[in-house]
């Protein structure tokens, strides 16, 4: 057994040499195509991200009757901190600490700055900011604070002001959501058949040597095992390669995306997690080089 | 001992290839299996080596009924032939070495087995400064020596030869044949199917005669007689 699985490896590693361009040939195309599949890890982080920071930007925010006591509005916090749907925690921002920030804000505009300092009576209001664990949750925090022993200590909920704008973002992210995941499917097959059919064209040039090969006497697994060999063998160099290709050209765009989407670095996620994306390439890439040539000399292994 | 009964192959209604064969070789025969193009020498010996299913009757390889054979059990049945063809069928990318010690190879022999075996064979046929020549680099008397190299390096019981030396000068073909005569004394059957006149003539050993799929003539000291 042993004998016959070293020797198998063995045509493999040296049929991968000795076929030169051809050989050559297969990994460029699987390049291309695990470039492809790097692509869409890529994409999916990048959208993942970009849907984050869109999802971050939406609160809701409550605004309390100055009447309406710290104590209450802590109450009121605790109690929204209790339901599923809602991000703990829920910020507290008292009028003292509004005014602190009003100030803190308009520190170079010394007609507010003064203005707030005549003030005696501070005229900024309590609120709580409330974020959901996915914008789906927001309509059942608004209806939660429609409560009416509620409602009558608010002055305004930014919800019912920003819904229309809140609602589109949210179709927007379901959108990206199922796009991302569609044309992830869409192109991941793609890749995998731009690959199967390399490996099938390889095999069929050298169909005349299969049947020779059963013609001797090898076994089905001594004819198609130095075949998958080889498909691994190209998978594990395409693997590498295209991530060598990949990481100048992840570098190059790094701070673009960064303009688009604040506090996306993708070039950062791209070393910090190198070891991942190589598995996930690895994966990729050998296993559906393997699987091709499985299956691609299967029809020649008959009689 | 082989033996064909009342064997037919018929690919369609218009197409009969082999009709009520029925013949044996005896172990340690030479046997020219002869005929026109079409006669069937080719159709007989696929039928022989498992690569086709007759449509009726049964054939015999030794304890073995070859028609009844499934294809995963085929490879360790033919490791009991050496099979030689007309266009040489060696692997291009293995050199002549590498080509003979595959049909070791795929019967689970060592390596030391290998070594010792392969120079030997590549020696009586005369290849041994050739051993590291791949086939584009040999000529064609020199890849039909590989191959039947190839073919009796596992000491297999019989050597089918379908017309090894059609594509050879005469002066190969005679290389050829007297290898194989050779390889006969030392006690292998071999099934040459030829239609090369002289040869058969010359060999006056049996001689099989095949014409549209029939066997017309089956003489022990027989000749190339087509009428």
């Amino acid at each position: 057994m042993f004998t016959i699985f070293s020797r198998i490896v063995h045509y493999g590693l040296k049929n991968f040499y000795r076929n030169g361009w051809p050989s050559l040939a297969t990994v460029a195309i699987m390049i291309v195509s695990l470039l492809m599949f790097f692509g869409l890890v890529m994409f999916n982080v990048v959208t993942g991200e970009a849907k984050n920071s869109i999802q971050d930007k939406i609160d809701v925010s409550v605004y309390f009757k100055t009447n309406v006591s710290e104590d209450e509005i802590l109450n009121i916090k605790q109690s929204l901190e209790t339901l599923p749907e809602v991000k703990p925690p829920v910020e507290y921002i008292s009028r003292d600490r509004a005014l602190e920030i009003f100030a803190e804000r308009h520190q170079d505009d010394p007609i507010i700055t003064q203005t707030v300092r005549e003030l005696n009576v501070n005229p900024l209001e309590a609120s709580l900011n409330i974020k959901a664990h996915s914008p789906e949750d927001y309509p059942k925090i608004a209806n939660y604070l429609k409560e009416p022993n509620l409602a009558e200590k608010f002055d305004k909920v930014t919800y019912f002001e920003n819904q229309k704008i809140i609602d589109k973002l949210i179709r927007v992210i379901g959108i990206m959501n199922q796009g991302g995941l569609l044309l992830t499917i869409f192109l991941a097959i793609v890749a995998g058949l731009v690959v199967f059919n390399t490996i099938q064209l390889a095999i069929y040039s050298n169909r005349d040597e299969i049947v020779i090969m059963r013609a001797v006497g090898a076994s089905n697994n001594l004819v198609r095992g130095p075949f998958v060999v080889e498909g691994v063998v190209a998978g594990v160099i395409a693997a590498v390669a295209s991530l060598a290709l990949a990481a100048p050209i992840v570098y190059f765009v790094s701070p673009y995306l960064g303009v688009f989407i604040p506090g996306l670095n993708v070039f950062k996620y791209f070393y910090t997690n190198l070891l991942a994306l190589f598995l996930y390439q690895l994966l990729f890439g050998v296993a559906i080089a393997s699987f091709s040539s499985f299956v691609a000399v299967r029809r020649y292994l008959r009689n | 001992m082989i033996a064909f009964q009342n064997v037919c192959k018929i690919y369609n209604s218009h197409s009969t290839a082999l009709e009520d064969i029925d013949f044996r070789i005896n172990p340690g025969e030479m046997v020219s299996l002869v005929g026109r193009s079409g006669a069937g020498k080719s159709t007989l010996i696929k039928l022989l080596i498992g690569e086709e299913k007759p449509t009726k009757g049964r054939i015999f390889f030794g304890q073995y009924e070859v028609n009844k054979f499934q294809d995963k059990e085929l490879p360790a049945f033919r490791r009991h032939i050496g099979i030689v063809f007309q266009d040489f069928r060696l692997l291009l990318a293995k050199n002549a070495y590498e080509n003979v010690a595959f049909a070791l190879e795929v019967a689970g022999r060592t390596q030391s087995e290998i070594a010792e075996l392969v120079p030997q064979v590549l020696d009586m046929v005369g290849l041994s400064d050739k051993v590291n020549n791949f086939p584009h680099e040999l000529s064609g008397g020199e890849k039909q020596r590989v191959a039947i190299a190839r073919a009796m390096v596992h000491r297999p019981e019989v050597i089918i030869a379908d017309e090894p030396t059609g594509n050879l000068d005469p002066f190969h073909s005679w290389e050829i044949i007297n290898l194989l005569q050779k390889i006969n004394q030392l006690g292998t059957t071999v099934i040459l199917a030829t239609h090369e006149k002289d040869i058969v003539n010359a060999l006056d050993r049996r001689v099989v005669t095949l014409d549209h799929g029939r066997v017309i003539r089956d003489e022990e000291k027989g000749k190339y007689i087509l009428v």
